[in-house]
């Protein structure tokens, strides 16, 4: 019977490797009586290194942030300055000395103490002239950093910096060590509770607890942090089991599913993501302020929030996030109102509208608001032709060249209104009035007053309609429902896991 | 059989060498500023040019390019501007995933594809044949992205037997390793057996037709023996140079194959470098891979010319 013994041969064959495939499958089962000490954390991106005072990609704070390196202060969950490295400090009534205590157990992971010194060459080191610090101009105002002990350092600025503590507490301002600063990048040596185990390049960074830690211990052993870019491949690693959280999950419209599931949780919180229309003020027509006002009356922000983000976010009518102290309301300033955005199209001389195009990033929120907004434009004659671009040469022509007419991006620096001020910015906007109220904020210490001049600041944007201003990103954490203690929003770009737990 | 060694070897070199023009003229035309990638939008711009500077992106073009290839020569790839680390280290930590792969895709798909193609061959025209041909279709027909995700849904989140991705790394032990490799290679594998099963089939079938293969059968051959002996050897050289062919397929294919699945392979490398502008690293893949490609044909040809010297002597 050769037939049947051909089928034969073929069915062991298959056999065979579905027998492979088996064997591979089987492995222990482990029954899950204590709560589990370890956690995978799922991230969009792989960080290029792992030092956040050498690189901008928000990718290295998610992992390092709170866990592995420490500032001299740090931000909470809040977004509050709270301790970190100094325990206490001390500003000078003229806001231009800054004394840090540094708490007394502190040590790097590689044994040795972190004090004064350490802190006078982190800060030395981002200001100087060969720095790469990402955000050197947070350290532009510092004059002198001086250690008169071990424990105590003393920093002088040249002009008051209202956000000084602010900037000291970002992951650009971590403080590393001289000998082990160098090789941060690929085996970082910090202070924080978690230190450094192991980088499988392309898929996760290991993190274990560090047992010297000098304060709290975290509740975790071990924290794994994926990286999966693709937005299916993220439901799947989901709904596989594979990831316990996973913060700034930005597939949105797979939230419902996560919410029904009872073996998830699903948290919408906020970031700092300002969304805005970046309009390039230095070009025609948008150099007439009524055009600008013409674009922002055209533009239906609730429709744009449902589209783009299934609902979740929140509206905003200048560059300020609405959940800060100083924030103003002033989304009604430009309600949709598409007549009246042709009336003012017409008033500037452009009543048949006119010709421009929409430059887009990759990120899907750009590409989607994208879409959506050139449809509104197109209904009161403004006739949008949408270029897509990948991040380079975004950010070569967009960003740096000012090459542009309009484009779509969230700008997610904490409390940055102060890029309105920057000269050479890519919006091309200069005010005066502006400018004036941003040297009084450096000048002004005192929270009220700070956050009155904020307002103004967002007052003057919004009268000037710079940009389409549109919303603030949320931030979306889908995770196992017995994982407690991530953050719900995003005050930093950051994963501090140092008060996870599993229930 | 000197002379055509000697004339492949140099149509390798020539080819090497013009992949490695086109590919940094092509990189050299694409915008983008990799110190300003690497900065983000809030970087100073004294702190782009400080790292231009030290990245050695101030340099002329014509420097730039010398320095590469030269450097190629001697085992030295450059460094990754974005990883900060050594190319070729970065490229050895991938193959170590992409080869396997790749590897157990091939056997995978030769393993599925040459006994399906003979059963079909042997029973031209039949239910088993037209079984044979459809799953061909198909596999053609259907993309190998949508095929990977298929697989996932159902052993990952329907059955929870294998992770939906991701790489334990080698030092995990070879278990969680290879089984983190299986789902990927029968995704990469299957789209390829498909082909191989039918072009199999089809050189079995122009085997069966010759002269000598008549004459074993007419001789009294059980048709198994004369499909194992006669027809087998000589259906492999087309086969073998298909499979030489499916090498730069799998290639290609393992880039999506490693993105669907997360796999940190050579594929997901380079398509992360070129989100990243990480020029150099992209050059250098771009470069090996071309290099490996047409090394690959290249044995492909030198062995069916040993097996059999007809196109060596007409060449």
């Amino acid at each position: 019977m050769p037939n049947r013994q051909r089928r034969t041969a073929l069915a062991i064959t298959m056999g065979a490797v579905l027998g492979l495939a088996g064997a591979l499958v089987a492995g222990p089962v482990l029954a899950q009586t204590a709560p589990r000490t370890d956690l995978v954390v799922g991230m969009r991106l792989e960080p290029p290194h792992l030092d956040p005072t050498a690189g901008a990609a928000a990718a290295i704070d998610e992992v390092t942030y709170a866990n592995l390196y420490e500032p001299l202060t740090r931000i909470d969950a809040e977004g509050k300055v709270v301790p970190g490295l100094a325990e206490k400090w001390e500003v000078s009534a003229d806001g231009l000395t800054y004394t840090f205590h540094l708490r007394k157990g502190a040590k790097f992971h590689d044994g040795s103490d972190a004090d004064s010194a350490d802190v006078t060459f982190s800060l030395d080191r981002a200001r100087g002239a060969e720095s790469v610090n990402a955000q050197k101009g947070y350290f532009a105002a510092i004059a002198g950093v001086e250690a008169p002990d071990a424990r105590t350092v003393v920093v002088t600025l040249s002009r008051p910096d209202g956000l000084f503590l602010f900037h000291m507490a970002s992951g650009d301002a971590a403080i590393v060590a001289p000998e082990s600063a160098g090789a941060n990048k690929q085996t970082p040596v910090g202070t924080g509770p978690f230190k450094f185990e192991r980088w499988v390049a392309g898929d996760r960074v290991v993190l274990v607890r560090n047992p010297d830690y000098d304060g709290p211990k975290p509740a975790l052993e071990r924290v794994t942090f994926r990286f999966i870019s693709d937005p299916a491949a993220q439901v799947a690693a989901l709904k596989a089991g594979d990831i316990d959280s996973f913060p700034q999950f930005d597939t949105y419209e797979a939230l419902p599913q996560f919410r029904d599931d009872g073996a998830f949780t699903v948290m919408v919180g906020t970031t700092e993501g300002e969304t805005i229309l970046g309009t390039n003020n230095a070009r025609k027509p948008f150099d007439d302020v009524r055009v600008r006002r013409a674009m922002a009356h055209a533009i239906d922000r609730k429709t744009l929030i449902d589209g783009v983000l299934f609902g979740n976010g929140a509206a905003i009518g200048s560059h300020f996030p609405p959940h800060r102290a100083g924030y103003v309301d002033l989304t009604g300033l430009y309600p949709y109102d598409p007549d009246k955005a042709k009336a003012l199209l017409a008033e500037a001389g452009l009543p048949d509208g006119f010709e421009t195009t929409l430059r887009l990033p990759p990120p899907i929120y750009a590409r989607r608001s994208g879409e959506l907004i050139a449809a509104m434009l197109a209904e009161v004659g403004i006739r949008v032709k949408i270029e897509p671009m990948e991040w380079a040469p975004w950010l070569e022509q967009v960003f740096k060249g000012k090459d542009y007419d309009l484009t779509l991006i969230a700008h997610t620096e904490p409390l940055d209104i102060d890029i309105y001020g920057r000269p050479d910015y890519y919006f091309n906007y200069r005010s005066e009035r502006f400018n004036a109220v941003g040297a009084e904020l450096d000048r002004t210490q005192d929270p009220a007053k700070r956050n009155a001049l904020y307002g103004e600041q967002q007052r003057i944007l919004a009268e000037d309609a710079v940009n389409g201003f549109l919303f603030m990103l949320p931030s979306a954490t889908v995770q196992k429902s017995a994982v407690q203690g991530m953050w719900v929003n995003r005050p930093i770009q950051a994963n501090d896991v140092t008060g996870v737990r599993w229930k | 059989m000197l002379a055509f060694l000697v004339r492949r070897l140099l149509t390798l070199a020539l080819t090497a060498w013009l992949a490695t023009l086109v590919v940094f003229a092509v990189l050299e035309a694409i915008p983008g500023d990799p110190a300003l990638v690497m900065l983000g939008t809030s970087a100073q711009p004294e702190a782009v040019a400080a790292l231009r500077a030290q990245m050695g992106l101030d340099r002329p073009w014509p420097v730039r390019y010398a320095g590469w290839v030269g450097g190629m020569l001697h085992g030295d790839f450059g460094t990754s501007l974005t990883y900060a680390r050594p190319v070729a280290g970065l490229v050895a930590d991938r193959l170590a995933i992409t080869l396997p792969l790749a590897g157990l895709a091939l056997v995978l798909s030769a393993g599925i594809a040459i006994p399906l193609g003979l059963f079909a061959a042997g029973r031209q025209g039949r239910a088993g044949d037209w079984a044979v041909m459809a799953f061909g279709q198909m596999g053609i027909a259907v993309p190998g992205f949508w095929f990977a995700i298929l697989l996932i849904l159902l052993f990952s989140v329907r059955l929870g037997w294998f992770s939906a991705g991701g790489f334990p790394g080698w030092e995990a032990g070879a278990g969680p390793a290879l089984k983190a490799l299986l789902l990927p290679a029968v995704a990469l594998a299957l789209p390829e057996a498909a082909i191989l099963a039918r072009i199999t089939r089809t050189a079995a079938l122009d085997t069966l037709r010759e002269e000598y293969v008549r004459t074993a059968v007419a001789k009294g051959l059980p048709r198994r023996v004369v499909l194992r002996r006669h027809v087998l050897p000589n259906a492999l050289i087309p086969v073998a140079t298909i499979l030489g062919l499916q090498f730069s397929f799998l290639v290609a294919g393992a880039v999506v194959v490693e993105n669907v699945f997360t796999l940190p392979g050579l594929g997901r490398l380079l398509y992360q470098a070129i989100g990243q502008h990480d020029l150099i690293v992209v050059q250098s893949v771009v470069v090996l891979l071309a290099v490996t490609v047409v090394a690959v044909n290249a044995l492909v040809d030198i062995a069916c010319a040993a097996i059999d010297p007809r196109p060596r002597v007409m060449a």
